[in-house]
């Protein structure tokens, strides 16, 4: 049984031997409650400091992002403000001096800005990365649910019943995987929104965030599904699933009760490896000019941003650059102790 | 009915089952494709794993299967658990033909034929408590014992000598053992008539074997349920089967009860096979040491068996005739009745040691040689 992510399950084996059993006391009753493989997982996941740091910082994020309104209005800014043009702020306290770069120190940190101005605008950084940071991450939380749904039905159904399905659904996977990305997303971005609205009129946000979810969407499951593929090809062998076809079991419910749950593991593994690295994706198109546009706050832009006043204003990089660092590696070391929490054979 | 043609009962059999066989598989074939060639790729040959065999296993009967690994022993018992599509041949389970059947037609016999798999380790869901993988088959059969299916499975872990409040726990929480006896509870959930056992006991350490034969035997005896036991050597079956079939590359080479096969056999392969089981005289009484016959080589590939007997290239007994001819499955003059087999020149029906050993292999002929001179 070589799997590529073993499903066996707990890695401790607690054998527990029937006829020792009356041994145990009576306040040890509740113990017999059989722990399951999740079960195990949470204990060996709690027990790794590391990932519960970061799952909180994760967390964190996520929280941040969300309450990004509330957290602004207790703040008393917002991300669209040109505090460093509007008259009604700059008259009263200036934030830019005469060539457009914040006054003060480092990017223009002070109470009122805590993340310091943008350069030229002097809108706020400390809620345009909030609010960014809202539109990214929920973006890709958004993709990568899509992905790994679309990645495990075509997984699921290509390995579960092989032959001509299979050899199907895997020339289908081949065919996407054969796009190189970066460019495509790049170049296909604009065709998506041209298609849908027309070129003379203003792309409303929603539908942008639209096209971003179905460009990344449709270039982006292939993994995740022939990692199923190959989990479940693996799993259709195991005699318990021979074992449900001689009861009498449906395809349907070999799928849903027997194998399903023994893909959840390698699932999580890959979502948590899969987010991180979508995010980079949306950052980097709104980078190259094809992903959100202003006036919507959002990271990726924020460094297309920072990349131009690099030079005049390198502190205007820092806030939303240490914000990504740290997300993103909190992020994939969560992966990681998910994967060793799930797979303890596989660890270091 | 009458005197089934093919394949007679034995007369033990035959009196505590009259009528027809539970279970018969008539000129039972599956072939796996082969596939090869570049680009296209297409059938270059087959896997002759089972190639016409009859068996008939009556009720209440343990019908012993035993085969060298990769005989098609285990093809078998999935065609007659429909597991897998045969490619011709023929499968009556009372008197009703399957083979073709599909899931739903077959959803009345499904119950009534079960299956005990080889790997305890992989024969277990490890998402599933023991409560849930053995109710499962109540559950798709939409079965509701009396007093609930938890109670049943209560019973059943008892039944099968496991601790009953332990259905709430993991597979992985169980020893091989353990896992096989849950494997039993789940095939005696159904309360089936016939179940197929794919050596049950061969991934089980040897002190634990005992225990589960024991069990089995015991579920056999008072549930009075036929079994299709499978093992790839004939100590196992010994103690289990009243009728032993010995396969060798997808044929039925010797059928019969089992003191025909134990100690009248007539097949050379069956000769070869006895004279590795160490046990297998204890207690027989008999004086004198026992034949010992070592075979040479291995198993011929299935995709290209040799032509006539598939035993000629082993056999210490070929001649011309086997390579030409096929011999037929049939009861030779001097066997018992029931007693089947298939060789042209069949051995003496005895298990007494020869003047001269027989050792086909070179090597350890030579190596024999070298330690009787020491
Ligand atoms: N799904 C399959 N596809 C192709 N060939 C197969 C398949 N299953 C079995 N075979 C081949 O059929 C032959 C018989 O296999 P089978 O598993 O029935 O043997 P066996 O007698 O059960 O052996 P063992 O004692 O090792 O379990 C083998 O040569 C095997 O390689
Ligand atoms: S038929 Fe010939 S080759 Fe086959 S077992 Fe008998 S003697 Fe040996
Ligand atoms: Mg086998």
């Amino acid at each position: 049984m070589t799997s590529p992510i073993d499903i066996e399950g707990g890695g401790t084996s607690v054998v527990v031997d029937g006829e020792q059993e009356p041994k145990t006391k009576p306040e040890e009753a509740k113990q017999l409650e059989g722990r399951s493989p999740g079960q195990l997982m949470w204990i060996r996941f709690k027990r790794d400091r590391t990932g519960v740091i970061c799952a909180w910082v994760v967390l964190f994020y996520f929280t941040v992002s969300l309450l990004a309104p509330l957290i602004a209005k207790l703040y008393g800014k917002n991300p669209y403000t040109l505090y460093g043009v509007d008259p009604q702020h700059a008259d009263a306290h200036p934030v830019l001096d005469d060539f457009g770069l914040p006054l003060g120190y480092f990017g223009g940190v002070s109470g009122d800005h805590w993340f310091g101005v943008e350069p030229q605008f002097g809108r706020d950084v400390f809620t345009m990365l909030l609010y960014g940071m809202r539109t990214s991450l929920y973006m890709a939380l958004g993709v990568t649910v899509l992905l790994v749904v679309t990645g495990v039905i075509v997984g699921l159904i290509g390995g579960y019943f092989g032959g001509r399905t299979d050899y199907f659904l895997g020339r289908v996977t081949d065919f996407f995987l054969s796009f190189p990305q970066q460019l495509f997303f790049i170049a296909f971005m604009p065709v998506v929104t041209a298609f849908f609205v027309d070129p003379r009129e203003e792309t409303p946000t929603y539908f942008r965030a639209l096209a971003i979810l179905i460009v990344l969407w449709l270039l982006g499951w292939m993994p995740i599904s022939r990692l199923v593929r190959s989990t479940v090809l693996s799993l259709r062998e195991r005699e318990f699933v021979e074992a449900a076809k001689v009861a009498g079991a449906s395809p349907w419910r070999i799928v849903r009760k027997e194998l399903l749950p023994n893909v959840v593991s390698p699932i999580l593994i890959q979502f948590t490896y899969q987010l991180p690295s979508t995010i980079l994706t949306i950052a980097f198109l709104s980078f190259a000019g094809v992903g959100f546009v202003e006036p919507t706050p959002d990271w990726g832009r924020m460094f297309a941003t920072g990349a131009d006043v690099a030079e005049q204003d390198p502190a205007f990089m820092f806030f939303p650059g240490v914000a990504l660092v740290i997300f993103v590696l909190c992020f994939n070391l969560l992966g990681d102790s998910v994967r060793d929490a799930l797979d303890p054979k596989s660890g270091r | 009915m009458k005197e089934d043609l093919v394949l007679p009962a034995p007369r033990e059999a035959a009196t505590d089952s009259p009528g027809e066989p539970l279970l018969q598989v008539e000129g039972l074939v599956k072939h796996f494709p082969v596939k090869g060639g570049f680009p296209i790729r297409r059938t270059v040959g087959a896997v002759q794993a089972v190639d016409g065999i009859d068996l008939s296993v009556h009720v209440g009967e343990s019908f012993g299967l035993v085969g060298e690994s990769g005989c098609g022993k285990s093809t078998t018992g999935r065609l007659i658990t429909r597991l897998m599509e045969p490619t011709g041949g023929k499968i009556s389970y009372r008197g009703k033909d399957i083979t073709r059947a599909s899931r739903k037609q077959l959803a009345p016999v499904r119950s009534e034929i079960q299956m005990i798999f080889q790997d305890p380790y992989s024969s277990l869901n490890p998402r599933q408590t023991v409560g849930k993988i053995i109710s499962g088959p109540m559950e798709i059969n939409g079965i509701e014992p009396e007093g609930g299916r938890d109670k049943r499975v209560r019973e059943l872990l008892e039944t099968v000598g496991l601790n009953p409040e332990h259905f709430n726990r993991f597979p992985h929480e169980f020893s091989g053992g353990q896992r096989q006896r849950i494997g039993v509870a789940r095939a005696l959930a159904l309360n089936p008539k016939l179940i197929v056992a794919d050596e049950p006991v061969s991934a089980l350490d040897v002190s634990i074997q005992a225990q589960v034969v024991n069990l089995l035997q015991k579920v056999q005896k008072e549930l009075g349920i036929a079994f299709l036991f499978i093992a790839h050597d004939l100590a196992v079956v010994r103690h289990f089967s009243q009728r032993v079939a010995v396969m060798y590359l997808g044929k039925i080479i010797e059928v019969g009860d089992r003191d025909s096969i134990y100690t009248r056999p007539r097949h050379p392969y069956t000769h070869a096979l006895l004279s590795a089981v160490p046990e297998v005289n204890l207690g027989d009484g008999e004086t004198g040491g026992r034949e010992r016959i070592r075979l040479a080589g291995d198993v011929p590939s299935p995709i290209n068996p040799p032509s006539g007997c598939r035993f000629r290239t082993r056999c210490w007994k070929a001649q011309d005739k086997c390579a030409a001819e096929e011999p037929p499955l049939i009861q030779i003059s001097g066997n018992r009745e029931g007693h089947l087999t298939a060789c042209h020149f069949p051995e003496e029906p005895t298990i007494e040691a020869r003047d001269e050993d027989i050792v086909l292999d070179p090597a350890l002929a030579a190596l024999e040689e070298a330690a009787a001179e020491d």
